[in-house]
């Protein structure tokens, strides 16, 4: 493993101690916490600054160093943590997780808030604030540094009195006496978990031998210097104790003992005696060997107790490499792959749809009666590709969770920052959707949960006046429904100001001064691009991109997002998405000879017009009427350049859509043919973006046909006739409440 | 005659000739995927006239380009009797349209003559070199030209 590797594995554990961070002092401020968070949170952050040293990062060391020393004192009591000192827990763990993004940026930049908060830890560690900036000078001396960490080892179950408990009839007992090489570390061994192997075969009592320890400084980190004596008893063979030491043959000796009851009782003759071990590794004394240093971050620690005979198990308390968790007897294990390969799969099973569609299709044209045997195998390939699909969907399924967590803290800043109370309440969090969706998500989330801090919730003042209680509440939530997943962010704040909206809409010229706008109608109008009620400028929203930005955020994900709000007592705001961007509905369409896919998300009806329906507006321009409003209609054909000048008559079957930006339009095709799942394939691989065509697909023939870009359709059609645009606006309003 | 500077002398390479718009052309084997039969392609909108549309080549979206029409030949006239050939240049992947595949050539690098300057139009600079050859002389494409004009500024 190069260093490089080493790094970006050093990273990626990193995000999963982050984020068990992140969730324990969330527990702890929301007084959840029990020994075991504290305990959990001190772990992560020493493993980070352990990982950190051995690359030299030492902003991240400094820090983590300060943080964990109060995360000690509160783990051994001596700090009991108050509202002002969790804060700081919670900011600490923020300020790690940017040092963390620095550090794999390769920026050695100090935070400008990095110093006022050390300056808070160390005074709630009680250390002055000078030592902080020794801290990483320190630690170079310091064991801890390369990130040791005790591991300790408890007993194995309850057995009750194991040291003289009779074997049982059946028993074997084996007694082995391990003679470690020095080598045994530089080959890779660990004794802990050769000791937990033979746990899983039976009752094990160990007893190390540390005669050959030397004196600290001729102390060789890389060397054991260890020998253990074994007593095993339990019902096993010869062989599968031998099996435990398979790869260890020339460095143990294995013996059966005729007498397992007498021998359990007394020490291995030539062992010194218990008293001589204790001296040498004083009760509670940890006592550490180092793995070689490449593999720095997985130290093999021994706590001995103060009693020589403890049995052993071992269970690896969050060791920092994921090796050691092989040890623990039911392992729960999770793989860690490169997403390039996920796709690869998810790529070849889009194939496997395609080409049972193309196979379907093939074996239709000959004829065959739906009834037949092979007709009948055809439905099983098909519902066996369909599983097989979800199947490898799931595996790029990533939870929201860690994307709820960044929440937590951006309502936490936005919070501070405007001297507001607020408290996010995420739901659902178990609840997931495509990694591409978690990581695209991320920025319009972060840009609505601010808006809600920032416009949603009130000023304590105004909160108590209204006689709300001062802290505001924030709930973020996420949830499947009917195939798509669905993402709330509700505020109990003041709830939409709908007259300032409309004043501010009129005054930016977004809408006429005598416009009568239903209420939903003056909600959308925050999705308007120009848009923002922010009074002044602040830093956190308000920089005139608003929530037209999220709205196209959302929608380039497939996704809708909706408003409602009720004065006084807060604004919901609601985003549906697709499940997966691999896959989509679509509508089958055929314009000029060619065959289009149009999203179904997008689509609203679709209408054979009558003759009288079609109303000339200009001189080539043509309007829908329907159901009393008047909705431009356009010639997919011309639009996309496959034909030129064809008139559109009622002849051609009009789709509604449906657009995020401006209204409605009626593109004028010639057939619909299907609705489908279309597997989506995108075109700028090897060719580039086409304007109003989002991505291409294949269909069971085995031909491409293109996805439209329905937003850009509307843009394109916008540019045809200004007429038309003039028209659409006129009718804004009464065109979307005919929706 | 010089050599272009791409190869050196002792160098030994392959290449495949073809014929688009009645002249012969090679190109490096190395940069050839596959040569499959011409198939109806779909169209795509917006595109310059020598880009025919896109092609399902086992999953991946490729774009067809009328190699005679790209070079100034004029519109080939496609039909089944017709050969695409997928080239990959740089990290994209074409398929050309030409009217027939002809050999293998094996020549070393002395074999090649640099590509006479003359009428700076689109097509010379589309040629890195020569090859003489029995009926004549071939001639050594640059992969960029390759590409739809949308991605030759990328490539």
């Amino acid at each position: 493993m190069s260093r490089d590797d080493l790094k970006a594995t050093f990273f990626a554990e990193c995000e999963d101690l982050l984020e068990q961070l992140s969730e324990g002092s969330q527990d702890m401020i929301a007084g959840s916490a029990d020994d075991d968070t504290v305990n959990a949170i001190f772990r992560a952050v020493h493993s980070i600054k352990g990982a950190a040293g051995a690359f030299g990062l030492e902003n991240l060391v400094t820090f983590a160093h300060c943080f964990e020393t109060v995360l000690d004192r509160v783990r051994s009591g001596e700090l009991v943590p108050d509202t002002d000192a969790l804060h700081t827990i919670l900011r600490s763990g923020d300020m790690l997780a940017d040092l963390v993004e620095l550090a794999q940026a390769d920026s050695t930049e100090i935070p400008e808030a990095m110093p006022a908060i050390l300056d808070k830890l160390n005074e709630l560690s009680g250390t002055a604030a000078e030592d902080a900036g020794d801290a990483a000078a320190d630690m170079g001396a310091d064991m801890d540094f390369f990130g040791f960490q005790p591991l300790v080892l408890d007993p194995l179950g309850e057995e009750g009195d194991e040291d003289t408990a009779p074997a049982q009839a059946g028993e074997t007992c084996f007694r082995i006496r391990l003679t470690a090489s020095s080598d045994l570390f530089r080959n890779g061994h660990d004794p802990v978990l050769l000791f937990s192997e033979l746990a899983m075969l039976g009752h094990v009592e160990t007893r190390c031998d540390l005669s050959a320890l030397p004196e600290a400084d001729a102390f060789d980190p890389e060397r054991c210097y260890l020998n253990w004596d074994l007593t095993l008893r339990g019902q096993m063979t010869e062989d599968a104790v031998r099996d435990v030491f398979m790869f260890l043959e020339d460095l143990c000796q294995i013996e059966a003992v005729d007498d397992p009851g007498a021998d359990g009782a007394e020490p291995v003759p030539d062992l010194p005696p218990p008293s001589v071990a204790e001296e040498t590794a004083p009760p509670q004394v940890e006592f550490r060997a180092a793995a070689p240093r490449e593999t720095a971050p997985a130290p093999i620690e021994l706590a001995l107790a103060a009693e020589t005979r403890a049995p052993v198990a071992a269970e690896p308390v969050n060791p920092a490499k994921g090796a050691a968790k092989a040890a623990s007897p039911v392992p729960q294990t999770t793989l860690r792959v490169d997403p390039e390969r996920v796709d690869r799969l998810i790529n070849t099973v889009g194939e496997l749809i395609i080409n049972q569609a193309v196979i379907a299709q093939k074996l239709q044209e000959t004829g065959l009666a739906s009834n037949s045997d092979i007709m009948s195998d055809l439905d099983d390939y098909q519902y066996l590709a369909r599983e097989l699909q979800e199947g490898v969907m799931a595996i790029r399924a990533q939870p929201v969770k860690p994307l709820f967590q960044r929440m937590q803290r951006i309502v936490r800043e936005a919070a501070d920052s405007l001297g507001k109370e607020v408290v996010l309440v995420a739901e659902g969090e178990g609840t997931e959707i495509d990694k591409t969706l978690v990581e695209r998500l991320a920025e319009p989330l972060t840009h609505m949960i601010r808006n809600a801090v920032d416009h949603g919730i009130e000023s304590p003042e105004k909160r108590i006046a209204a006689g709300k209680p001062v802290m505001g509440t924030i709930r973020l939530s996420a949830a499947h429904r009917s195939g798509d997943v669905l993402i709330e962010i509700a505020d109990d704040g003041a709830g939409l100001n709908r007259k300032r909206i409309l004043e501010i809409a009129v005054s930016k010229g977004l809408v006429p001064a005598d416009a009568k706008l239903s209420e939903p109608e003056i909600d959308n109008l925050l999705f308007m691009a120009g848009f923002s009620t922010a009074e002044k400028v602040t830093n956190l929203s308000g920089r005139g991109v608003g929530m037209d930005v999220v709205k196209t955020a959302i929608t380039t994900l497939g996704g809708k997002v909706t408003i409602s709000s009720r004065p006084g007592e807060g604004t919901l705001f609601s985003i549906s998405l697709p499940l997966t961007l691999a896959v989509m509905d679509g509508m089958v369409i055929h314009a000029a000879g060619q065959t289009l896919v149009a999203p179904l998300s997008s689509v609203l009806e679709t209408i054979r017009p009558r003759p009288q329906d079609i109303v000339p507006y200009g001189r080539e321009g043509r309007l829908l009427s329907i159901r009393g409003t008047y909705v431009p209609i356009v010639h997919l054909g011309n639009l996309l350049g496959f034909t030129c000048g064809d008139e559109i008559s009622s002849e051609n079957i009009l789709i509604l859509i449906r657009s995020e930006r401006s209204g409605h339009v009626a593109l004028a095709v010639d057939e619909i043919s299907d609705q489908r799942q279309v597997v989506v394939k995108s075109l700028e691989g090897n060719y580039g973006a086409i304007e109003g065509i989002s991505a291409a697909t294949i269909l069971g023939d085995g031909r491409i046909a293109l996805i439209i870009d329905t937003d850009a359709i509307l843009t394109l059609a916008g540019d045809l006739g200004r007429d038309v645009a003039l028209i659409e606006e006129t009718q804004h309003g009464k065109t979307a409440a005919m929706v | 005659m010089a050599r272009p500077q791409q190869w050196s002398e002792d160098d030994v390479l392959e290449f495949v000739t073809l014929k688009a718009g009645g002249q012969s052309y090679c190109i490096e084997i190395t940069q050839i995927r596959e040569i499959r039969r011409w198939s109806p392609v779909t169209a795509l909108p917006q595109a310059e006239s020598a880009v025919l549309g896109v092609m399902n080549l086992r999953g991946a979206v490729i774009p067809i380009v009328d190699l005679a029409a790209r070079l100034g030949l004029g519109k080939c006239d496609a039909s089944p009797r017709h050969v695409i050939m997928v080239v990959a240049v740089g990290d994209k992947t074409v398929g050309l349209l030409v009217d027939s595949v002809s050999e293998i050539l094996t020549v070393s690098g002395e074999q090649i003559c640099e590509a006479p300057a003359m009428g700076r139009g689109d097509v010379p600079n589309s040629i890195l070199g020569l090859i003489s050859i029995e009926e004549g002389m071939s001639r050594i494409l640059s992969p960029s030209v390759l590409l739809p004009s949308v991605l030759r500024e990328v490539a």
